[in-house]
């Protein structure tokens, strides 16, 4: 099992790779577009703001080569709303992976979300053994809208898709390698899919 | 639904916990990566270490013990404790804390949280405040609440809200240590000018004290330290009280 998770400079990618190493797996990190290509299975993490994040992912030609990637590929908190149409986060285009829009949290909620949160409607073999209601860790101000590819949804201000599925393209919101036994439970499934 | 946080805080000294952890079950109650298992085992929902080192050396141990506790623990944390530049955080980050929190270094010099919450994202930037109530007014806080400022509690935390801090870490000095309950008053006062999330600290003494501060204090989260180091408190018992109370929480 080659495991390579996406080094390019945004987020922390440290608790990733040990949140793996605590399943038995030794995760690579990579910018490497030939490394990628060859793995098993994809990370691709990210923490902090959207555009500026896209910035390094086509300095590096990263943002062409994912949507082409045929294994099962896990974007991460804002890996996930990259994978998506677009950001309102400094107006930015993502990769068109996700058929969805990224939207900020309403002020009739505190901004960030922070804490744990439950995760719902569940429709993936990426959540098997999860149980419906497990509680997640997630951080962020903005959320991918519900849509016909959400595989979780949470309610905070409104239900959003905290979890989305196109091919062999997962997301979620919420950090799994932070959320307990249930988060690596995720992490687990992901490696057997 | 989001749930309320119960966060243990560990003081750390050269890599060790200090100021007393009787835990039972636990082979060395000074390291802080096993009482950080047992917590996250326990039901903790995230853990704030405080780096109290004085030294280099002890600074430098903090971050074999950051990464220590990366590798081993599965719920989120945040460190604290002589946080001054972009270098700190960014060896922090990459080390595997999640959040930062930063105090006097703030109120030196206002600009690093915007610094901060740029380079990593709101996120990540927790603003711990210190204040004691003066003659009525909240006046913040240095030095672990031995020095006090100019600056008035609800106006530097809207000020560093606009910065780009995500949380805020707010330790009434008056509650600090009494085991009297927290300061409801204030932290409601904060949640409601606020839009960022509000941590409880200082009063923490029993289970009625984590009901009154969800209720009363509108806090969305709170920290304790020695009512859970010393078995006072389970945190297990404490979520169940809380529910019973209508409080909502991980279970």
């Amino acid at each position: 099992m080659k495991l390579v998770i996406i080094d390019y400079g945004a987020g922390n990618i440290k608790s990733i790779q040990f949140a793996f190493k605590r399943l038995g797996y030794d995760a690579v990190l990579s910018n490497n577009p030939e490394e990628i290509k060859a793995a098993d299975k994809v990370i691709f993490p990210g923490v902090g703001e959207a555009s500026s994040a896209m910035k390094m992912l086509k300095a590096s030609g990263l943002d062409t080569l994912i949507p082409t990637l045929k294994q099962p590929v896990l974007g991460i908190c804002l890996g996930m709303q990259l994978m998506c149409k677009s950001s309102e986060e400094g107006n930015t285009e993502g990769l068109g992976i996700f058929d969805v829009a990224v939207k900020r949290f309403d002020n009739s909620v505190k901004v960030p979300q922070m804490g744990w949160n439950t995760i719902a409607n569940l429709k993936s073999d990426l959540f098997k053994d999860v149980k419906n209601e497990a509680f997640m860790y997630s951080v962020h101000s903005f959320y991918a809208e519900n849509c016909k590819e959400s595989i979780a949804t949470t309610t905070y201000s409104i239900d959003f898709a905290s979890a989305l599925q196109h091919n062999n393209f997962y997301g979620v919101q919420f950090h799994p390698e932070k959320s307990s036994t249930e988060g690596e439970q995720i992490l687990k499934n992901f490696i057997e899919l | 639904m989001l749930t309320k946080r119960i966060i243990p805080c560990l003081d750390i000294k050269d890599g060790r916990t200090v100021k007393g952890v009787n835990f039972v079950n636990l082979r060395d109650a000074g390291d802080p990566v096993e009482l950080a298992k047992q917590y996250a085992l326990k039901g903790a929902d995230e853990l704030v270490f405080l780096d109290i080192s004085a030294t280099l050396e002890g600074r430098k141990t903090m971050i074999d013990m950051v990464l220590k506790v990366a590798e081993h623990v599965n719920i989120p944390f945040t460190v604290g404790g002589g946080i001054s530049s972009i270098a700190d955080v960014d060896v922090l980050l990459k080390s595997g804390a999640d959040k930062v929190s930063i105090n006097s270094s703030a109120v030196k010099r206002p600009e690093l949280v915007n610094e901060l919450a740029n380079k990593f994202g709101s996120q990540c930037v927790v603003v711990a405040i210190d204040a004691k109530q003066i003659d009525g007014e909240w006046i913040v806080h240095l030095a672990g609440g031995s020095i006090p400022t100019e600056l008035n509690l609800f106006d530097w935390a809207k000020e560093v809200e606009s910065r780009g801090a995500g949380e805020i870490l707010f330790t009434s000095m008056n509650n600090d240590g009494t085991k009297a309950g927290f300061a409801n008053e204030a932290l409601a006062k904060l949640s409601e000018t606020l839009n960022i999330p509000i941590i409880a600290s200082g009063g923490a003494g029993t289970v009625q004290h984590f009901v009154d501060t969800f209720k009363d204090g509108k806090s969305d989260a709170a920290l304790a330290a020695s009512v859970f180091h010393f078995g006072e408190i389970a945190i297990q018992d404490l979520k169940e009280a809380l529910r019973e109370n209508y409080i909502e929480v991980r279970l």
